[in-house]
């Protein structure tokens, strides 16, 4: 299988993210003006600051010639994963609810979290096992989700809500230690925490490897994710 | 036309930013302060002033977690 992982001008996190995707098959760049996909079977919307976050984190980049590609694709049932600025790109582009503000402290964290995964039936997860607790670094200015409380419950009993920040250890004040959401549909996938930073022992963790696996696994049985 | 939006959080959501120029003003010596919000000014020259709150909802706000008004300025 094929990963498509998008550059944005300002995306710093696409060469890690290329490497987490090819434990898993192939990966390659999508550039931002470019609409073609080349075919990809998935795609990645990795961390970093597009086009300098001017306005609000990702309201400019959703805009971009990739981004109408990515948009279509996701329409058409393709997996998408958003992580970090790229989750913040997707709330932005409307193909997944709520935002995300400043964090409560108003500082950049980077540390390593421990995630748990509360919906082990997503394409994005299915290599994990439910209730299975995954740790992986953070690193933002901007990631305390918010969705109207409504919806928040919507979405926590829908199963929608598929990563949470374990007790404690919500790092950005994020409603109901939201950490990672999915769409309706189940096949748009953003969270905060950086998967493609934990897939090799040497750097501490490699539990981010289990979302690029569940990646590969659906696309290969998509019946069975 | 030369227009002017006024970009603020949204009522109820929480607003460190407001909370933390709040917490300094005292500091200073400013008494009495309360109710500190922090948000956004836009301004832009349009031919088309109706166009303006479409862009609001689409870009220039986040109607979410963002309220907005727009004023003409001559």
């Amino acid at each position: 299988m094929k990963f498509g992982v998008v550059r944005f001008p300002g995306s710093c996190d696409e060469v890690d993210a290329v490497l987490a995707c090819e434990q898993q098959g192939e990966a390659e760049i999508l550039w931002h003006g470019d609409r073609d996909l080349k075919g990809v079977d998935a795609v990645v919307v990795p961390g970093g600051f597009s086009y300098g976050d001017y306005l609000r984190v990702g309201a400019i980049a959703q805009f971009s010639p990739v981004m109408e590609a990515v948009a279509e694709f996701a329409r058409g049932g393709g997996p998408v994963l958003g992580i970090c600025n790229g989750f913040q790109v997707l709330c932005e582009a409307g193909l997944l609810p709520g935002a995300l503000l400043p964090n409560t402290e108003l500082r950049f964290l980077c540390r390593q979290v421990d995630v748990e995964v509360v919906n082990a039936g997503t394409p994005f997860t299915s290599a994990c096992e439910q209730g299975q607790v995954l740790s992986i670094p953070v690193k933002h200015t901007t990631g305390r989700y918010y969705a109207p409380p409504g919806l928040v419950g919507e979405m926590s009993s829908g199963g929608k809500v598929v990563l949470r920040y374990a007790q404690g250890q919500n790092p950005n004040g994020s409603m109901d230690d939201i950490a990672g959401v999915c769409n309706a549909a189940g096949n748009v996938m953003g969270l905060m925490p950086h998967p493609e930073h934990a897939v090799d022992a040497l750097t501490g963790s490699a539990d981010g490897a289990c979302l690029f696996a569940s990646m590969a696994a659906h696309v290969a049985e998509p019946a069975a994710a | 036309m030369r227009a002017r939006v006024l970009i603020r959080p949204k009522e109820g959501i929480l607003d460190p930013q407001g909370q933390a120029v709040e917490r300094a003003l005292p500091a200073l010596g400013f008494d009495g302060v309360a109710n500190v919000h922090v948000g956004r000014l836009v301004e832009l020259d349009v031919d088309d002033a109706s166009q303006v709150p479409e862009m609001c909802e689409r870009l220039l706000a986040n109607p979410l977690i963002e309220d907005y008004e727009v004023l003409t300025v001559e």
